[in-house]
Formats: structure tokens, sequence, C-alpha cells
């Protein structure tokens, strides 16, 4: 089976190759097979993997770069943490491509977009199993791009044209500091590598080395932010739901968005020498977990919640690796996969159901129809929520004890903002719940015939994951709940120690862990009383009387206003007045081009006077020519 | 007796009148004759050197450039007839199209 192990992620390829080139030429059961079959190769290999533990430093398959000391091979290395991480990647990428074949079933270019998700597999693929920086960058790109691509899938709707282009955009700014940290790192090390940069990292360093790697670690931090939408880069997740859901579910929720987690875990050897660069990330992580769970409250689209919820426990495993607490980063990120990709499909077969209405407003009573949406996406609510014992619970109760006894700065500030967060969340999510499933239909009468439960290839999916909602915890129940953290051993030989490890007492525990219980449920029983009749007169109440501060939250607190004005508007006015009127109109066409060609005009004007069109004239100099010339012979 | 000087100098004085003439008419069949007329002068120059040096071979060359002459008038004059019937005119100075 080893030997087979590069198909992992090169069988996703060859299925973007096949759909992508001839995927047109025969009949979508074939282009289903062939996009989810591949996939689920992978998902086999992966699972044989992980069930074995194989670890290899590096599976070379060919040497991409070997220029003076820089070697960049693409290889595939496995450890613990890369193990996991393909085993939840290609487990929930297979079942999203199951749901895909009955979502997308009545789209006209299904094999493009089987094409686009195999892409996108291989590229998630690359970046997670990636031995050197340079690999990871090329995978981190690749998801990119088919975020790009799939976000505009129907690119025939300007706002999906132009969320992929936002999208695109924002994540080059973060992107470039990805890339000036690589280099920062590769003239302290001389090697991208991530075992020999570890192993270098290792030895004493001398004070300005810490300090260029803490500048190293705080690029790669701005990296991340735009990978996975931290503030101030998280304003092309929200736009990103213009594409379908299972694209939100697969790229912009449990893969793509987790990258940045994963690529400061995976490099947290780097981090944990920079306790500034740390402390950066914790803080950002906290407050964009508050700020985006905010913005969550206020908004009627299905798909925008989920996706300022998104964002929100990105904050939350961002505020865990800050803290050192990688293990705790990477367990809610493995179980906010489960969830929050469940969350997507359901809101996925909702739309569905409801003709691709997404205003929450229109919905309501969807629980009479919806008898497997509602109760997944229920369990999925209670999870994220962190409601023992389903999974969520154990995460995020895990994140907020961890920044409780960390040893840094403001931790117990940042604690009470994960903790408020937890509040905001369980209230955003059941009023989600509530106004979607619970009350009267509010939407036009003639489509309430039309709902209907999603099929079969859409069900199963959500029930899998609902299972793994429900489930996932179990990897990681703390000791003092009578689990063996096991994900804390699973990952202890590739994660560095944090410098000074702090223990709580058990009953510091308990406490924190009813705390944060008692402020989830705070939550479900306010969105409850505010919206299980279905009728807003309640909400509406409070809304009034917050008036502009609520108006400010409903439009994002006017964050793409400002850097429409900040950023966007002046970089445009530059691109406009300066460079295309001043620059390239008249430096590049007036003077480089237009000029050149003027001046061999006039030049050619004066020795063209000559060239009167009279044949005499030519006769005349014809025949001075040969007086001359018979001049100078004799 | 004609020495070959005189007769040189007569071939000298045909070919400068017929250069002139292309050079100042106006008037393409006149630039034509003209072209003749130089012609003719070198051929008179061709039979003063075979006369005086007592050698056929200026006279067989005369007859060569008579009969080039003659091809030439017959493409020359074709040309003009057909200038004349596309632009209505044979003046030189309305024939410019070269002019760059």
């Amino acid at each position: 089976m080893e030997s087979l192990y590069p198909l992992i992620p090169l069988a996703p390829l060859g299925g973007f190759l096949i759909n992508g080139l001839f995927g047109r030429l025969y009949k979508k059961p074939i282009v289903y097979t062939v996009g989810i079959g591949t996939v689920a190769i992978s998902f086999i290999l992966a699972f044989h993997a992980f069930v074995t533990g194989f670890s290899a430093k590096a599976i070379s398959l060919f040497t991409w770069i070997s220029a003076g000391s820089l070697r960049a091979d693409y290889s595939l290395m496995f450890d613990p943490l890369s193990n996991i991480m393909i085993l939840m990647v290609t487990g929930i990428g297979l079942l999203i491509h199951i749901y895909s074949a009955g979502y997308m079933s009545h789209d006209k270019t299904v094999p493009r977009f089987f094409a686009y998700m195999n892409l996108f597999m291989f590229a998630m693929l690359t970046l997670v199993l990636a031995d050197n920086f340079l690999m990871m960058f090329v995978g981190w790109e690749g998801v990119g791009l088919c975020s790009y691509l799939l976000i505009g899938y129907w690119y025939e709707k300007p706002s999906a044209a132009n969320a992929g282009m936002k999208a695109f955009v924002v994540n080059r700014i973060g992107d470039l500091g990805f890339l000036l940290g690589m280099f920062i790192l590769f003239s302290i090390f001389g090697t991208l590598n991530f075992l020999d940069i570890q192993s270098l990292a290792s030895f004493g360093l001398d004070e300005s080395t810490l300090a260029l790697i803490g500048i190293a670690t705080l690029l790669l931090f701005i990296g991340a932010t735009g990978k996975s939408a931290q503030l101030p880069l998280y304003t092309w997740l929200p736009d990103a739901m213009e594409g379908p859901s299972p694209v939100s579910a697969l790229i912009h929720a449990a893969t793509m968005v987790t990258a940045g987690v994963y690529m400061i875990i995976r490099s947290n050897f780097l981090f944990v020498l920079a306790p500034d660069t740390m402390l950066v990330v914790a803080i950002v992580g906290g407050l964009t977990a508050l700020f985006a769970a905010t913005i969550g409250l206020t908004q009627f689209d299905i798909k925008r919640v989920l996706a300022y919820s998104t964002v929100s426990q990105l904050g939350y495993m961002f505020l865990a690796v800050g803290m050192g607490a990688f293990t705790a980063g990477l367990f809610h990120l493995l179980t906010h996969a489960f969830f929050k990709a469940l969350l997507f499909l359901g809101a996925g077969t909702v739309m569905h159901a409801m003709d691709d209405e997404l205003d929450m407003r229109k919905m309501g009573a969807l629980k009479k129809y919806m008898k497997i949406t509602q109760p997944t996406m229920f369990i999925a609510s209670l999870a994220i929520a962190g409601i023992p014992p389903f999974s969520g619970f154990f995460s995020k109760d895990e994140i907020l004890y961890q920044s409780f006894i960390a040893g840094v700065p403001f931790s117990k500030v940042l604690w009470a903002l994960g903790l408020l967060t937890a509040g905001l969340t369980a209230f955003y999510m059941f009023r989600l719940i509530f106004m979607t499933f619970w009350g009267d239909y509010r939407g036009p009468k003639e489509h309430e015939k039309h709902i209907h439960e999603a099929g079969n290839s859409m069900a199963i999916p959500l029930i899998i994951l609902a299972a793994g909602a429900v489930l996932a915890g179990i990897i990681g129940i703390p000791h003092f709940l009578g689990g063996g953290n096991w994900l804390g051993n699973y990952l202890e030989p590739v994660l560095a120690k944090a410098p000074e490890a702090v223990h709580g007492s058990v009953a510091t525990e308990w406490i924190l862990a009813i705390v944060s219980v008692l402020v989830g449920l705070t939550g479900i029983i306010l969105a409850m009383w505010f919206y299980k009749e279905g009728k807003f007169a309640k909400s509406e109440k409070i809304a009034a009387k917050l008036g502009p501060v609520y108006r400010l939250v409903l439009h994002k607190y006017r964050i793409d206003e400002l850097y429409n004005a900040v950023v966007v508007k002046p970089m445009i006015w530059v691109s406009d007045n300066i460079l295309r009127v001043k620059v390239d109109e008249g430096l590049v066409d007036g003077v480089m081009v237009n000029g050149s060609a003027k001046f061999f005009r006039k030049l050619g004007g004066v020795v063209s006077k000559l060239q009167t069109g009279y044949i005499q004239t030519y006769i005349v100099f014809f025949i001075l020519g040969i007086l001359i010339l018979f001049w100078l012979l004799f | 007796m004609l020495s070959l000087e005189m007769v040189l100098l007569l071939s000298a004085v045909l070919f400068v009148i017929g250069v002139i003439g292309v050079i100042i008419r106006r008037n393409l069949i006149v630039i034509l004759m003209c072209i003749e007329l130089m012609l003719n002068s070198a051929n008179l120059a061709f039979i003063a050197f075979a006369r005086f040096h007592q050698n056929l071979d200026g006279q067989i060359a005369v007859f060569f450039v008579m009969a080039i002459a003659a091809v030439e008038v017959a493409v020359g004059l074709a040309l003009i007839i057909l200038i004349y019937r596309n632009r209505k005119t044979v003046n030189i100075d309305d024939l410019r199209d070269l002019k760059g």
C-alpha cells in the first residue's frame, strides 16, 4: 500500500485532468464516478496511512527546484499531523463530493465543477503533505486558485464573478506576507525544508536571529490571516458564499480556510521561538472571533451567518495556537470541519428546497418538510454551541481552558473574549435554526408545496457528518472527564513543547467547563425566546432600541465600505488618473510609442522632400550621380 | 573628311539634347522621343568608332541597339496609351504617385 501513497494527491489530479479535458464528452454518471472515485482512492489510502501510523520524512516524487543550496522537491511528508489532516481533508472531501453529485445534478457544466473540486483536493493535499515551505506555498496558491474558480463558478452572475476576484485579490495581500516570510527563513537557515529548519532551530540561536524569526513568523501569520479570513483580511470570506454550497462547505469552512492554522501548527517550532508573534496571533484570533460573531448576530442571509461563524471559529483556532495550545487548535480545526461542513451542506439542502432562497426571514416551519436536514443541522448547532457531549464542546472547552491558564499577557482577557464569543455563537446558531425550521412559513405561498427533502446522495453525507459532529470529540476528551486526550499524545512527536506549559487544577477545569456550557445554554435559551415562534417583534424592539449600533453591525461595521474608501477607491483613482492617463497614455503611449513614431516620421519627412514623385527629378539625380562617378573615375 | 572628334561632338550634343529633353519636357511622348534621341546619339558614336577603327563590331552593336530601341518604343507607347486611357493625360506632372 505504501507505494501507492503518492496517489493520495495525484488521484484527484487525474480526476481533474479526465473531467476537465474530456468531461463534456460523456454522460453525467461517468463524471460523478470519476470525480468521486478519485477522491475515494485518496480517502482509502489516507485512511490506511492513518491507521498504520505511516511515517516518512519525504517520499520524493521529483525535484522541482535545485539551485545552489535551495532545493524544493515535490515530496510527501507523512507524520501524525499530516496523517490526521489528510484523513480529515479526504474524508470530508469525499462526503462533499458525493453530496455535490446530488446538489449539482441540474447544473449545465457539471464536469467543470467536478474538475475544479478535484483540482482543489489535489492542491489541498499538496499543501498538507508538503515537506517544505515552497511546496506548501504551491498548494497554498493552488487552493487559492480553486477557491477563486469555484466562488466564480456561476460566472454569468456579476456578484459571483466579483466575489471570486475579491477573494483572489485579498488573498494575494496575505500571500505576499507568506512569501516574504519564506524569504527571511531561507536567508536564516538556507533551507526551506520543515525538518531541516526544525533541527537547525533547535540549537541555541542568537538574539538577532530570533528577532528575524519573529519577523518571519509574523509575515507567515499575515499569510494566514489572508487564507484563513482573520482580521483585517477576512472580508472576502462572507462574499465567497456566492459559490455553490458544497464549495462553501469544502473550501470555505472545512479545509482551505484552515490552511493558515495548519501552517502555524506545522511550523510550530518556529512560532514558539517568537513569543511576540504568538501574542499577536492570539489577540488577532480572539478579536476576530468576537468581531465576526457580533456580525453573525444580525445577518439574515443563511449562508452569511455561517460564513461569519466560520470566521469566528477560525479566530478560536488562532486564539488556541497563539496560546501555544497547538493540539487544541488542531482539535477545534477537526471538529469544526465536521459540524461546519454539515451546516453548509444543510444550508445547501434548505436552499435547494426553497428554490435558492437565502433570506431566513422568508423561511420558517421547514422542520415539517425536512426530516433529515433539520435534525442534522440541529446537532451541528449543538456541537458548535459547545453543548456536551457533542464534539464542539470538547474542542472549544479545551481552547478556553488553555487560554485561561496560559502564562501570557492578556490571557484572561482573551479567555473572556472567547467565552463571550461562545455565548454569541450559541445565540446566532440557534437564531438560524429557529428562524429556518420553526415558526410559520413566511415565504411565497406557491413555493410551499415544492419544499422537499433532498435525495439520498445529499442526505447520506448529512447523516455521516452529523455522526462525526457528535463523535469527533472522542479523540480529545481531556483527562478530567475521564478521557485520555488521545489527540494530544498522538501529536506529541511533531509539536515543540510550549516554553512554559502551565497546568491548572482539575477544579479549574471543571469550573471553566461548567461556565462555558452555561454561557452556551444561555445563548440558546435567549435565541429560543426571541425566535422560536417565528415572530420578530421582540428582536425588532431591541434592534430599534440599539438604533445606530444595530445598523452598524447589520452593515458589518461598514468595513467593506471603509476598505473601499481607503484602499480600493484610491487605488482605482491612482490607476485611472495617474497610471493610466499619465504613465500609460502619457509616457508609454505618448512619449515612447507614439513619440518614437513621430520622431522617425519627422526625420523621414526631411528626407522624403527629395522624393518629389516627378520622374524627371529622379533623372536629374541619376545624371548628377553619373557625372560625379565620371568625375571621380577620370 | 570628318574627324572622329567632330562626329563624337555631334553625338554628345545629340545626347545632351536628349537628356535635357527628358528632364524638362512634360509630355510623355516627347520624353520617349528624347530617349530615342539619346539611343541614336549612342548609335552615332558606335558607327563613328567602327568607321575610324576599321572594325565592324561597333556596327553590329548598333543593330542590337536598334532592335532594342524598337522594342522599347513598342512597349513604351503601349504604356503611354494605357496611362492615357486610365488618367486622360500624358502630362508627367500629373503622374506623381511615387511621391513619398
